[in-house]
């Protein structure tokens, strides 16, 4: 579906982005994962065809973007980190105007209109000036005029931000329906966006990518120390719990056990992951495991590896 | 010429619904009103005069509403960041711009359409022809395309309104110093810098006194012409900064 070759872009002499080289596949839904300033809204913006590169080229659907860009507009949704709005007009109307301008007849938006609004649950406010819309609303108003004109591929800039709680999940869930018929790629420095909503990533940081793979993959081979909790019921026979954990092959530190309900909660050490080793020693010793799981994130310690312990990005 | 078309719509339904074109038809109407009583009816004069006195006085507040009417086109946009999509939708930088400009140039055409009363006023009393009043608004039109078109440049340089209507003022008034500078240089240059002017040869010389000559309509049409080419070279500039 996209094809970017060594692409590069330079504010004056300040380097944004690049050379950078990837591909993605048609139905992949691929994150873009980095901090602040790390080049992610400049490389959504060369591939939606809103800036262009200093170098290098994109190849969307097998069109290039440089030559030959209406004709890869056509097969783009984008939806920028600000939202493109008119808040003078209606939410009906500033649909059809966005689905005219990417070429669509009246018969075919009057059809399409009416399931965007439905999809994004935007029925109710239609008729309603998008000036007096909440954020939310506003956002998933953003999202609609990306998809009105069915477009291949989706382009999401960091599509959750200055979402409350409640309106992330909807989001979250919107872009999973979205998965299903669109090529999507979606930028975000909210490591818990991409995990839960990409199939692959790729990580940003001072203009390169600096990882990729899926998050198995990335955290594969990124991580070689690992914290693991394991809750127990508590033993009514005083077993020596932490002795079971300690013969584990790969746990270095078995930690003090918290107690709660009725429950014991072990963080274990380990220098690989014993995740499985831990659950078979535990269930085989016969105690009754209740969780099992990393502390931290794997894909969080993955991402501050690759963008250097938490260092902001220089560009 | 569809997307044209597309913009063209919004973008007039946008003067209209919003308060900012109305203030501005306002505010040119009310003050040529004033102008006109205080230069065209408080003396006894030549109906001919008091005709050539509306046009000069209309000819000012045409640039100026031009301009106001043109700095939000584009700034505003970069400002809020809807231009993002009509950058991202499959349509020339040159729609883009006609667009705007056309929608305009017809609320403009709206508000010079809106003064016509003074003249026929005018007419009822004097000896005037109907011709006159036509070429001196085709005159303003043009004038006021012109200012549009200076206006939706200095829009395209910056994404602050503001400063577009300092630079679009700024661009404007050179435009009528020609004249002036001409005076002081030598030929072949003093012919050559007068004739660039927008308002004391073209207009003041022509359409202000009834006479439409094709030089000065092609004159206004070049500088028309000559700005919007401008502005798309500017928004196509843009994307690759």
């Amino acid at each position: 579906m996209i094809n970017v070759t060594n692409l590069s872009k330079f504010y004056g002499a300040k380097r944004a982005l690049g050379p950078v080289s990837f591909q993605i596949e048609d139905g992949e839904a691929v994150g873009f994962l980095g901090l602040n300033g790390a080049g992610k809204t400049t490389a959504l913006r060369m591939l939606a065809c809103d800036l262009r590169p200093s170098s290098g080229s994109i190849s969307v659907d097998g069109v290039d973007a440089v030559a030959d860009p209406h004709q890869v507009k056509q097969r783009i949704g984008f939806l920028p980190e600000a939202p493109p709005l008119y808040p003078d007009m209606t939410v009906i109307d500033y649909l059809r105007f966005a689905a005219e301008l990417r070429g669509m007849r009246k018969a075919d938006h009057a059809r399409r209109i009416p399931d965007v609004l439905e999809r994004l649950q935007l029925t109710d406010v239609a008729a309603d000036v998008i000036g007096t819309l909440s954020h939310g609303y506003r956002q998933r108003v953003g999202v609609a005029q990306a998809i009105v004109h069915e477009p291949k591929l989706l382009i999401l800039d960091e599509p959750t931000r200055g979402l409350d709680p409640v309106q992330i999940i909807e989001m979250r869930e919107t872009i999973r329906q979205l998965k299903e018929s669109h090529t999507v790629l979606i930028s975000s420095h909210i490591l818990s966006e991409i995990s839960q909503t990409c199939d692959r990533l790729l990580i940003l940081g001072r203009g390169e990518i600096l990882g990729r793979g899926t998050e198995d993959e990335l955290t594969a081979t990124q991580l070689d120390v690992k914290q693991v909790v394991a809750m127990v019921r508590a033993p009514d026979d005083g077993r020596d719990v932490a002795g079971v954990l300690g013969k584990i092959p790969g746990v270095t530190d078995v930690a003090e056990p918290r107690t709660m309900h009725g429950t014991l909660t072990y963080v274990i050490d380990c220098d690989q992951d014993v995740r499985a080793a831990v659950g078979r020693a535990l269930v085989g010793a016969g105690l009754d495991l209740l969780r099992l799981d990393s502390v931290h994130s794997e894909l969080e310690q993955t991402f501050l590896r690759l963008v250097g312990e938490g260092g902001h990005a220089s560009n | 010429m569809r997307a044209t078309s597309i913009i063209y719509r919004r973008e007039l339904a946008a003067y209209l619904r919003s308060p900012a074109g109305w203030i501005v038809a306002a505010a040119a109407l009310l003050i040529e009103g004033i102008l006109f009583q205080i230069r065209g009816l408080s003396q006894e004069q030549l109906s001919a005069d008091v005709l050539r006195q509306f046009f000069w006085s209309m000819s000012g507040v045409t640039m100026f509403a031009a301009i106001i009417l043109a700095i939000r086109l584009v700034a505003e946009e970069r400002q809020t960041q809807s231009l993002v999509l009509l950058n991202t939708s499959p349509v020339s930088d040159l729609s883009i711009v006609a667009g705007k400009f056309l929608a305009a140039l017809t609320f403009l055409g709206g508000i010079l359409a809106l003064s016509v009363y003074m003249p026929l006023l005018i007419k009822v009393n004097g000896k005037i022809t109907a011709s006159q009043i036509i070429v001196g608004y085709l005159g303003l039109w043009l004038l006021g395309a012109a200012y549009l078109a200076i206006g939706l440049f200095a829009s395209a340089l910056t994404r602050h309104q503001l400063l577009a209507g300092v630079l679009g003022a700024l661009f404007g008034g050179v435009m009528v110093m020609f004249y002036q500078l001409g005076k002081v240089l030598d030929p072949p240059f003093r012919d050559v810098v007068s004739h660039l002017d927008a308002w004391w040869g073209h207009f003041q010389g022509g359409f202000m006194i009834g006479v439409i000559s094709l030089e000065n309509v092609v004159y206004y049409l070049a500088l028309t012409y000559f700005f919007l080419l401008l502005a798309v070279k500017t928004m196509e500039a843009k994307r690759w900064q």
